[in-house]
């Protein structure tokens, strides 16, 4: 983190609790530049999360005001804070598992109802903390604790879910392009309403040791170069589809 | 003329119990309730509705009862006195966001209209079967605070003592009403002749720990530049999470435990009838309580020496009380819609015979039924 964030982190804290390669810190870095462009006063911001190590990206990190919660519950608590006090931009920051799995009823309810938040979901393709087992989504054949011989299930495309729900925005970007992520949420923070940004942000220690990417540059390049527009989407049949990153803005 | 008029401004009513709740929450400065239809509650939410889109407040139907209490916490940071209203499955969902408030330190008012269980079990009637479920639904040590009213009046005054509680301790505390209660109409008296606890939001210390062994820390809300860590994680008293620290843990559970236990003679509210010259008492609560009045007059005009100690405060449990009634007569008879929860629990607490008059049909206890069995007490 540059010295010119640092008024964002909260005192006291000598380092993160991420993994070494984690994704993680490059994402909370491009909240806080996209904060940061926008010049959102400390006091008005209320960070949310909820269980899992996406969740602390805010917790204890960033130094406003952040709620921690129960596993899945970040939307639903975030919904009462702000709906009381409309003034704190609310950003709810948390893992994929957590915002689509165990939260997916939430997540579907709070872009459906177009609450103003925004969502920034880490997505590292797997559940990390307890010890890489099958997420949501993670993508076919992907190999996962509980699935050592790869996954079998489909993942979401959680940016076509939440748009389908009622989002008024949408982005996807890998953390190997951070410029775009802080662009997109930048977009997203300005927009009013219920918008959201995923962040592809690779697991070495639970994904890519499974997944024959260990080495940590070598796993960033793999997960970058599955990256793809959605006109070359467009060219692929559904299975080669399925086995790629569409990354870009999706707006109504 | 508006509902919300005729109610409020008259000086007696005839509303029913789960109406004088809303009313009552309103009264007491509620600005916030998130819920989820369930019978026999919703019309707390429904009366909710209007009375919250009516003035300055935030209501909102959430997609299920998990999102409802958790919303409810999020408005208690935000620094709405919050609200939410549900029945023994809602209850059982809301769980573990239960324990979260309890272990945050965040003041809620959770009001629940038992009906008969377990599962979806009989729906639109009465039961009492939620009692452990208040006292031991979390995970963890929890010592929680729960109120039970057995007429309309009190589901207006309990819901009043209910938010000044969870205000003055930072704790979350449930109304424990019944379907009987709920939806029985009486007149009552809406009135405004009542305290008013809010939380304290500014002051020296930190908003997690207090130097003091039942300390209750300032709250301040989500916006007042206070730079808030709430977690439910084991915490330290700035907020930041501390869970692989020993003493902190201990310490903190402990605390928490002091704040409900230090102050048992403050919270709980018990009422005697009759009980001068007893040698039987009925202990009982809410709705199970006016059919044990209505057994000890008859009992009495037998010439029986009956009287009833009620309970308006079920958890933390009137321990003392119970002892003391035990010392006084010769038989308790403990009548509830469940099959027995709380005399086993008055059991503990005196060697005089605890009966469990019980019953899980749905209906409330016909009070001869009770006399019936007084008579024939061995």
């Amino acid at each position: 983190m540059t010295r010119d964030m640092n008024k964002y982190l909260r005192e006291g804290l000598s380092g993160t609790r991420f993994c070494p390669g984690c994704g993680h810190g490059i994402l909370m870095g491009a909240i806080l530049r996209a904060v940061d462009r926008l010049g959102i006063a400390m006091e008005d911001l209320l960070f949310v999360s909820g269980i899992g190590c996406a969740a602390w990206i805010p917790s204890p990190n960033i130094g406003t005001d952040t709620l921690h919660t129960l596993h899945g519950r970040a939307l639903a608590f975030a919904t009462g804070a702000k709906l009381v006090n409309p003034k704190l931009t609310t950003i709810v920051a948390s893992g994929d598992g957590d915002l689509t799995s165990i939260g997916g009823n939430h997540l579907i309810h709070s872009a459906r109802r177009n609450l103003d938040v925004t969502v920034i979901c880490a997505n590292n393709l797997i559940y990390g903390m307890t010890g890489g087992q099958t997420a949501s989504t993670t993508p076919v054949g992907a190999r996962t604790s509980t699935d050592p011989d790869g996954n079998n299930f489909r993942p979401f495309d959680i940016c076509n879910l939440v748009m389908a729900s009622g989002a008024r925005y949408a982005a996807r970007f890998p953390v190997t392009r951070p410029n775009q992520l802080i662009d997109a949420i930048e977009k997203a923070l300005r927009i009013k309403g219920f918008t959201f940004v995923e962040a592809v942000s690779p697991c070495p220690t639970q994904f890519g040791r499974r997944n024959s990417t260990a080495e940590i540059s070598a796993l960033y390049d793999s997960v970058d170069s599955l990256c793809i527009s959605k006109a070359e989407a467009q060219t692929m049949d559904e299975d080669e589809r399925l086995r790629h990153f569409v990354v870009g803005e999706f707006e109504p | 003329m508006t509902g919300r008029e005729r109610v409020i401004e008259a000086p007696e009513v005839l509303v029913q119990g789960n109406v004088a709740v809303a009313e009552a929450a309103i009264a007491v400065g509620c600005r916030f309730f998130g819920g989820y239809p369930i019978t026999p509650s919703s019309e707390i939410m429904v009366r909710m509705a209007e009375l919250l889109r009516a003035g300055d407040g935030v209501f909102i139907q959430m997609e299920d009862e998990l999102a409802s209490i958790c919303a409810v916490i999020g408005a208690s940071w935000s620094g709405a006195k919050s609200m939410t209203a549900t029945s023994g499955p809602g209850l059982s969902l809301m769980q573990e966001a239960l324990g979260y408030a309890y272990f945050t330190e965040t003041p809620l008012v959770l009001v629940d209209i038992q009906r008969a269980g377990p599962a979806t079990g009989q729906a639109t009637h009465v039961g009492q079967g939620d009692m452990m479920q208040f006292r031991y639904g979390s995970h963890g040590d929890v010592f929680p605070v729960a109120l039970v009213p057995w007429s309309v009046q009190e589901c207006y005054d309990l819901t009043i003592r209910a938010f000044n509680l969870s205000e003055k301790f930072r704790i979350p505390v449930f109304l424990a009403a019944d379907e009987a209660v709920g939806h029985l109409r009486e007149n009552v008296v809406l009135h405004r002749n009542f305290e008013v606890v809010d939380r304290v939001k500014k002051g020296a210390g930190d908003p997690f720990g207090s130097p003091l062994r039942d300390g209750v820390p300032v709250m301040p809300s989500f916006g007042d530049g206070g730079h808030l860590m709430v977690t439910g994680s084991t915490h330290d008293a700035r907020g930041f999470r501390k869970v692989d620290d020993p003493e902190i843990h201990d310490a903190l559970v402990t605390r928490l435990m002091r704040k409900t236990l230090d102050h048992v003679d403050e919270i709980v509210e018990i009422e005697e009838h009759m009980l001068d010259d007893a040698e039987v008492a009925f202990f009982a609560y809410g709705v199970s309580a006016r059919s044990a009045l209505a057994a000890v007059k008859r009992l009495r005009s037998k010439g029986v020496k009956a009287g009833l100690l009620r309970a308006l405060t079920i958890w933390p449990f009137p321990e003392k009380q119970v002892t003391q009634l035990g010392a006084k007569v010769k038989a308790i008879v403990v009548p509830e819609l469940n099959k027995g929860m709380i005399a086993g629990v008055a059991r503990g607490f005196t060697g005089t015979p605890v009966h469990a008059f019980t019953q899980t049909n749905g209906k409330i206890i016909e009070p001869e039924r009770l006399v019936k069995f007084v008579e024939e007490l061995p």
